[in-house]
């Protein structure tokens, strides 16, 4: 397609192949996944220069692990063991969701920097910006998990059911993230700068996780405020998540999680992909 | 000419054409009917202040910005239908340097030779390559958010290159620049041109677009108020600003009469500084030799190129839209009262 020779500057000028003139029309199905390859890459090799990020990914989750273990432990369960096995799948939950908005986070600076400009002047598959971003952001997650879960290990932590079960709460928390995410997406490709992508996420996604029975049981809790936890997808989320690691109804909180993720990405997935489309 | 060039398009057909470009947004109307051809191999120069249609023209002849009405092909292909096609032969380089801050310099240029289907050595080495030739060596592992704007600059422009693009478009690629890495970009462009590239490029610049440009159209409101060649442009606008300050304030309505009997246009005159829109800058000595004929001794004598305002108030009769539009950038000389920058202003014509 392209030759390697080149005419420096001072370089008597001479032909130089240029772009392709034709080709297909439009991008192909394994074309478009190998844009989605390279943008993913791109979104990971970021970390690498950024630490700050790998902070905030890594070391923040496992934090608020310590602390809630071992702050908390003891009051809420009465021994820092009993609420770590209670609390552990509730705090990957919170953890993940809290990370969702790093997506919109992203895109938005991708947007406002005007990064999108230049991939989108580029020959490749219109959805590969906003897929490389979601599939980076979906492997930092997994690694999040992993590392809870790791660090869980350590503070005592087991999984009482299978390694399939285990696979299968992983697998479970990062569909229910992928539906957030859209929601993540549309917001933003709708504010005009990066640092309100995180208001948005904390004035909904704090109270969202926080009345849930992610850190505590719902039976301590005022009844106006059990009907709103019961009907959380937050509590679902945690609920299977539960069952599938340790111990507890698996069923019923995983149909019902795989629902609310169902109806989520229904209604937030086109909106998204429609701000998406017209902003790029 | 200032450029040499190898027309290396075999069909001779125009590499850019736009019809009756239209594009709103809201209640403003940006581009109001664009009518554009630009020969491959050739500079093609959009000159207007901010806010013109200049990048709105470049957004949608570079398939970013669909337009409400009007046609626009692009190495024969429609920008609207055929935009992937399209996609494959334009490299864009906007007014805002967007390359990726949290990648190394070397990063960017493969990402984008990665995503033009490059296998990865072969990126690698096209990065390395654009990154040499654009004086980037050096910083090609650091992140782009430890570079000088200048060095954004060339990073983006080299990011556009990776590609080995047959359209460039250049959205204002020297505004913000010091006038050292201005000059750089110059150069490059010559010799992208001299390698057969067709560039498009914006500016607010008048000086740039008469240095690099084969044709300027001038912009304003979303139109076209005027095209043609470096030259045309300057006959019909007046391309240098003759002005004369006598030592003797008395002397100035002497001063007014013989310059106005020699340029053949009336001056205006503010205090004692009378000043015309000239074509031949031979009317700067002929001033000259008639005022110390006359006895009048002249405090200052300056020709210098026109502003853009100046173009502006000659092409429209009001001045520029936007006031913050710099006023002249001159290569070798770029502040009007800057008495160094006069005799050579003089002297280069």
């Amino acid at each position: 397609m392209s030759t390697l020779t080149t005419t420096l500057p001072g370089q008597a000028p001479g032909p130089v192949e240029r772009a392709a003139p034709t080709g297909p029309a439009r991008v192909g199905p394994i074309e478009g996944l190998r844009h989605t390859a390279t943008l993913s890459w791109r979104s990971l090799v970021q970390i690498k220069h950024n630490p700050m990020e790998l902070l905030d990914f890594s070391v923040q989750p496992l934090m608020f692990l310590l602390l809630f273990t071992y702050v908390f432990g003891g009051a809420i369960a009465g021994s820092t063991g009993d609420y770590l096995t209670f609390a552990l799948p509730g705090l990957m939950v919170q953890n993940t969701l809290f990370t969702t908005l790093n997506t919109g986070v992203g895109l938005n600076n991708d947007l406002t920097k005007g990064v999108f400009d230049r991939l989108r002047s580029l020959p490749i598959a219109r959805s590969a910006p906003l897929a490389g971003r979601i599939v980076a952001d979906m492997v930092k997650q997994t690694w999040a998990i992993a590392m809870m879960l790791g660090l869980g290990y350590i503070l005592g932590f087991r999984v009482r059911t299978g390694p399939l079960d285990a696979l299968a709460a992983f697998g479970l928390i990062i569909l229910f993230a992928l539906a957030i995410s859209w929601a993540s997406v549309l917001v933003g490709m709708l504010v005009s700068e990066p640092e309100k992508v995180m208001v948005f996420g904390f004035t909904l996604i704090f109270p969202l996780t926080f009345i849930s029975n992610a850190f505590v049981q719902t039976s301590t809790m005022p009844g106006w405020l059990q009907a709103f936890v019961k009907i959380n997808p937050v509590t679902a989320l945690a609920d299977a998540t539960r069952g599938l690691l340790s111990s507890g109804p698996v069923a019923t909180p995983v149909w019902h999680t795989l629902l609310w993720a169902a109806g989520i990405a229904a209604v937030f997935a086109p909106l998204a992909v429609n701000a998406f489309k017209r902003k790029v | 000419m200032l450029h040499t060039m190898t027309v290396t398009d075999t069909h001779g057909a125009p590499a850019i054409v736009a019809e009756g470009l239209v594009k709103k947004f809201g209640e403003t109307t940006a581009l109001a009917g664009i009518d554009l051809e630009v020969p491959a191999g050739t500079v093609f120069g959009l000159l207007g202040p901010n806010g013109a249609g200049k990048t709105t023209a470049v957004r949608v002849l570079a398939t970013l910005l669909a337009a409400d009405a009007g046609t626009a092909l692009v190495g024969g292909y429609d920008v609207r239908h055929d935009s992937h096609r399209v996609r494959r032969i334009v490299g864009l380089t906007g007014q805002y340097a967007s390359v990726d801050e949290l990648l190394t310099g070397t990063e960017n240029l493969v990402m984008i030779g990665r995503l033009l289907g490059l296998p990865r050595s072969e990126a690698k080495a096209r990065a390395r390559e654009l990154l040499a030739e654009f004086n980037l060596a050096d910083a090609a592992g650091r992140s782009a958010k430890t570079y000088s704007g200048g060095m954004r600059r060339r990073l983006d422009l080299a990011a556009s290159l990776v590609g080995r693009p047959r359209v460039l478009f250049l959205d204002e690629p020297t505004t913000g620049l010091d006038p050292r890495s201005r000059n750089d970009m110059w150069e490059v462009v010559r010799n992208l041109v001299a390698d057969g590239v067709t560039v498009l490029l914006t500016t607010q610049y008048l000086e740039e677009a008469d240095l690099l440009a084969d044709d300027i159209a001038v912009v304003d409101h979303g139109r076209i108020i005027a095209q043609g060649s470096p030259e045309e442009l300057k006959k019909q606008t007046g391309a240098q600003t003759l002005a004369v300050r006598p030592a003797d304030p008395a002397d100035t309505a002497l001063v007014e009469t013989t310059v106005a009997e020699i340029v053949g246009a009336s001056p205006t005159v503010a205090g004692n500084l009378v000043s015309v829109r000239v074509t031949d800058p031979a009317v700067l000595p002929a001033v000259v030799r008639r005022l110390d004929d006359a006895g009048v001794t002249v405090g200052e004598i300056t020709l210098r190129s026109s502003s853009l305002d100046e173009v502006f108030l000659a092409l429209t009769g009001h001045p520029a839209t936007d006031e913050s539009a710099p006023a002249t950038v001159a290569q070798d000389g770029p502040a009007d009262d800057d008495p160094a920058a006069r005799i050579p202003a003089a002297a280069r014509s």
